[in-house]
């Protein structure tokens, strides 16, 4: 994301201009965005004429609206942006009032006002725009039958491609079709690698399974790519990596992402340092339960007194529409790290950040121990 | 609320709000009062009194015995159990009798053998039976703590049951949670009494009758899964056994052993025989289950042949789920048993999976003990480690059997040994005769047919068929099933057992069924084939009652498994923990604990992210267990108690 500009006041109040460079930055504006926010943007719209003869025709023109925003709608597959408001400035073809659905575009500008900008806001705009931007990596991650191809971006971890095909077990005496199976599958997945790994951007493409599966399937892949003269794989076969995961459902990224090789190759990613947070806080809850505490309320009590030293919160928190309650979220956040504690915002894309949200958004390691909020009843569950 | 549409979907803001009222009470009063853990793991560190007022008199005599008195009054009923088997006694008559005769095993033996058994009327004695086995399964007092009344027998777990239905004799049903004994010497009222109670399937009797005269005069089917650790050399094992009750052509063993040294692999001849896949044979590792059948005196006995690899396991789930009893292969080699039985080893996993999964006899093969000069000491060495630790999972002493043996020399597979060594001291079963000692199950004909599917592949022509095991009921050719969770129809063309036509199969039967009338793609594994007059349950959100193994670290709320159904594998998250219980009395120790560490056992909820067939546990034990997996390693087994979605 490219940040044109900046216009923020002492009490937090002003507008940011910004341009969105890759998907990603739509998930970035996604999370930056509430209901209430005003928007700016060049869009599209369809306007009716009248021509002196009465007939009417319908044109669509490209006009630059602001929109109050109502409604924000993001599609993870496309990376797709929609926000719907009603039109505050009034402009030749749109008068005031009326309701526009805005779609954010990649690379053109959109200015963003708000109320009040705070410090999550604010990290976000940082995050979005910082330059030194991690690499992409692929992961395939299989088993028999079953494969998710993920595309990880710093923010970001989507699901390409699932295939998930009936390979015929092994029977006495009929081995060839569980055989012909598992080639046909591997063919499948060699595919998808091809159509969604864009290996100008790939650094690195992961493939972890259980057993032997990787290992076949790399052979597959290779021969036929040698079989077929495929330079795009020949090209970058240096950037495969076989790991072990102990299946191929999606969850096993996160003992992917610790795996220590592969840790030395993509270095610190967001994903990465994710998983390796909810680790030490799940070891923390096995050795020192009166150290680790999820839920809002817990939280709340330890933040009193002042005993957090590793805040993990869903972003999703930040993105509900309940403008007192995101506040308190902000206020935690603000409040933890005045504190000298460490406040991370777990991307709700991640394989952790999805965890993480299913434990209550919120949780946190804590310098000393807190028995005495095992005695209060959690509000978590 | 559209701002989440394409996000992770569950919010749980909104669902935590509900969650109180809908789940907050009902959980305790359905699930105060549960059994102890037997269910899963004997544990004889909680065997403390309960002194709760609702104990039936008839344990006060055991209560007021002395701490001798009781380590005395055990030993007598081992005794006893041991000359007789298993009694039709309760264990408070028994121990009336002991008091009485002061210790004199002789003495009671005799009495009981002389008084003619008196027949009460039926409900009573299953009552008799289940406390009765209940506590030899459970040599220590702890079952007191389990209330024995007619009533209370059927709470916990059982509580949906319907109060009337009689206990389901198979052993594989025994999981650790059944109350009931294996069916040695129980007396032949259940099972009659069975017939004659109607209402489950309208044309029961008949069932039965056709299921006398289909298999009544053959030989009793007997599913036996193969475990162990890696190397352990359960195929070879297999293999040979094969070989040398002629099952397996001369000419292709010739071939294996020929085609095996081209490979260098010459010691894995034998377990070609079940090892059939390219990658199985090159790698020397069994991937997936085997199958061969064999005959013994008695039965007709299917191998499931288990790989032991770590990563296999769902395969060795899929295939013990099929299986009656169990096998147990461990490597005599120095370093290599420990190896096996140490933690991380798959000895222990195999060990409490195929337990937990409701296998309750197992036999334990103590192989290659060739590489140790058929030690004696190292045998039993072995021997006791397996014991205690079988034990431990649950495995009654009286359903363990050990057997010294060497899959790759052949020495006591279907014959006596021969070397001098080990008939010096060994002077057992081989083990083709302990397999053939094996308790067949009764199976359960009379429920409503139930099929879990565990392969789809192409028939010949454009039929396809499925293959699995029929939990309970019967099938037809002919008949109208349902596939479920899908609901669709479809018409069995034809059935099989082991490529052997068929007319009709039955529960415990692990058969395939050619279907016409639906589409290939809109059959998956883990699919269950039902009865469409009175389908299984689908669901998408369950409770399930677990028991957390050794984990390294705990299960919270949110946290992603992989749960195992028969043969499903699916991915799931636990989504509330409900409460904690007592491992032995059920009792509730926590509501909404924060989380559930080593050794636990708690009520929680699961959330799957497509709907699954199953089962109440209640209803029906093979369709109503799961287990949960994590990272590769199993961390808990759960009964499924109450659908919720
Ligand atoms: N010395 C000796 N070696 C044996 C014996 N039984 C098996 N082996 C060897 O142990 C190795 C492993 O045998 P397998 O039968 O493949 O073992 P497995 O338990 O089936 O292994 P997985 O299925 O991969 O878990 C082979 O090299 C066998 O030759 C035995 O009784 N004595
Ligand atoms: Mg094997």
């Amino acid at each position: 994301m490219k940040l044109v500009y900046q216009d923020i006041d002492k009490d937090n109040e002003g507008g940011v201009a910004l341009i969105p460079e890759e998907p990603e930055d739509m998930w970035h504006a996604y999370n930056l965005i509430s209901e209430g926010d005003s928007v700016r943007s060049t869009t599209i719209r369809k306007v009716q004429t009248e021509s002196s003869t009465g007939s009417s025709s319908s044109n669509r023109v490209r006009t630059t609206l602001t929109i109050s925003v109502e409604n924000i709608d993001f599609d993870t597959q496309a990376c797709m942006l929609r926000l719907k408001g009603r039109n505050i400035e009034e402009n030749q073809y749109v008068k005031m009032g009326a309701y526009h659905t805005l779609d954010l575009e990649l690379n053109r500008k959109f200015s963003l006002r708000k109320q009040e900008w705070d410090s999550v806001c604010l990290e976000r705009i940082d995050m979005a725009c910082d330059p030194t931007k991690t690499a992409d990596v692929a992961a395939v991650i299989m088993q028999e039958g079953l494969a998710h191809l993920c595309l990880i971006t710093s923010s970001m971890t989507l699901v390409r491609a699932k295939i998930d095909v009936n390979i015929p077990r092994k029977r006495k005496g009929f081995v060839q079709q569980h055989e012909k199976g598992l080639a046909k599958f591997y063919d499948n997945v060699m595919q998808a690698i091809l159509r969604h790994v864009n290996f100008d951007v790939v650094k690195c493409v992961l493939i972890a399974s259980p057993g032997f599966v990787r290992d076949q399937f790399y052979e597959y892949m290779f021969q036929t790519a040698v079989k077929t003269d495929n330079k795009v794989l020949l090209d970058n076969k240096s950037k495969f990596m076989l790991i072990h995961s102990s299946s191929g459902f999606k969850h096993s990224l996160k003992e992917i992402l610790q795996d220590p090789a592969v840790m030395s190759k993509i270095s610190d990613t967001k994903a990465a340092s994710e998983v390796k947070t909810m680790e030490t806080f799940y070891t923390t809850l096995q050795c020192e339960p009166a150290k680790a505490f999820y839920g809002k309320k817990h939280i709340e009590m330890a933040n009193e007194a002042q005993a957090i030293e590793t805040l993990m919160i869903s972003d999703k928190l930040f993105r509900c529409q309940d403008v007192k309650l995101r506040k308190e979220y902000v206020r935690l956040v603000d409040s933890v790290r005045e504190s000298g504690g460490d406040v991370k915002i777990f991307s709700s894309l991640h394989i952790s950040g999805e965890q993480l949200e299913q434990l209550t958004g919120i949780a946190a390691i804590l310098r000393f121990p807190m028995p005495e909020l095992e005695e209060e009843d959690s509000d978590g569950d | 609320m559209s701002r989440h549409r394409d996000i992770r979907n569950m919010d749980y803001l909104d669902d935590y709000d509900g969650y109180d009222d809908v789940y907050g009470h009902s959980v305790e009063d359905d699930y105060y009062i549960s059994p102890s853990n037997r269910q899963f793991i004997y544990n004889r560190e909680h065997s403390t009194r309960s002194s709760e007022g609702d104990i039936k008199e008839e344990d006060e005599s055991e209560a007021q015995l002395t701490d001798l008195e009781k380590t005395k009054v055990e030993s007598c009923i081992d005794q006893i159990k041991e000359t007789l088997g298993s009694i039709s006694i309760s264990r408070n008559d028994l121990i009336n009798m002991i008091m009485k005769e002061s210790f004199n095993v002789e003495k009671i033996i005799n009495t009981i053998l002389e008084t003619p058994r008196v027949q009460p009327e039926p409900v009573k004695e299953k009552v008799n039976i289940q406390s009765t086995t209940a506590q030899s399964e459970l040599p220590t007092i702890k079952v007191v703590s389990t209330p024995k009344t007619a009533t209370n027998v059927t709470k916990g777990f059982d509580l949906p049951q319907k109060e009337a239905r009689p206990p389901v004799l198979t052993p594989r049903s025994q999981s650790p949670s059944s109350d009931r004994e294996t069916p040695t010497n129980l007396p032949n009222v259940d099972a009659s009494e069975d017939l004659k109670t109607p209402k489950i399937r309208e044309n029961k009797l008949d069932v039965q009758q056709v299921y006398q005269k289909e298999r009544g005069d053959g030989k009793e089917h007997l599913y036996m899964v193969v475990i162990g650790h890696v190397d352990a050399g359960k195929s070879t094992l297999m293999g040979r056994l094969l070989c040398d009750l002629g099952q397996v052509n001369q000419r292709i063993m010739h071939k294996y052993e020929q085609e095996s040294r081209k490979l260098g692999k010459q010691s894995f001849m034998y377990a070609w025989v079940l090892d059939e896949t390219g990658e199985e044979r090159n790698r020397g590792i069994t991937m997936d289950v085997g199958r061969f059948q064999f005959e013994t005196d008695t039965k007709i006995v299917t191998i499931l042949d288990a790989p032991g690899h770590k990563d296999f396991i769902p395969n060795m789930i899929s295939g013990a789920g099929q299986a009656d009893v169990a096998l147990l292969v461990v490597d005599a080699t120095r370093g290599e048993f420990e190896t096996g039985f140490d933690a991380g080893g798959q000895t222990r996993e195999h060990g409490l999976l195929v337990r937990s999964l409701g296998v309750s006899q197992v036999a334990v093969a103590v192989n290659k003990l060739d590489t140790v000069a058929w030690s004696q000491e190292r045998f039993n060495e072995i021997v006791a480690k397996l014991k205690a630790f079988l034990k431990q999972v649950g495995f009654k002493d009286t359903d363990v059997t050990f057997v010294p043996c060497s899959g790759l020399t052949g020495q006591n597979l279907v014959s006596k040994p021969t070397e001098t060594e080990l008939i010096s001291w060994y002077d057992g079963s081989c083990l083709l005769d302990v397999i053939d000692k094996f308790r067949s199950p009764e199976r359960p004909v009379n429920k409503p047919f139930r099929l879990s599917i565990d392969d789809i592949f192409k028939g010949t022509g454009t039929a396809f068929c499925v293959s699995g095991r029929i939990e309970t009921g019967c099938l037809t050719v002919g008949d109208k099933i349902l596939v479920c969770p899908n609901r669709e129809s479809a018409i069995v063309k034809s059935l099989a057992i082991d490529e052997a036509p068929q007319a009709v199969v039955f529960a415990g039967d692990q058969a395939t069924a050619t279907l016409s009338g639906i589409e290939m793609q809109n059959v998956s594994v883990g699919n269950v084939l039902c009865d469409p007059t009175s389908p299984v349950q689908v669901a998408s959100q369950f409770q399930a009652r677990i028991v957390v193994f050794n984990v390294t670290v705990p299960i919270t709320k949110g946290f992603p498994v992989v749960l195992h159904h028969q043969s499903l594998v699916e991915p799931v998250v636990v989504s509330k923990l409900i409460s904690q219980l007592n491992k032995s009395t059920g009792e509730v120790l926590k509501k909404h604990p924060r989380f559930l560490g080593n050794n636990t056992s708690a009520i929680v909820e699961i959330k799957v992210s497509r709907p699954i067939a199953l089962e109440l546990y209640s209803e029906c034990k093979e369709l109503g267990r799961v287990m949960l997996r994590v990272g590769g390693v199993t961390i808990a087994a759960g009964l499924i108690t109450k659908i919720i979605l």
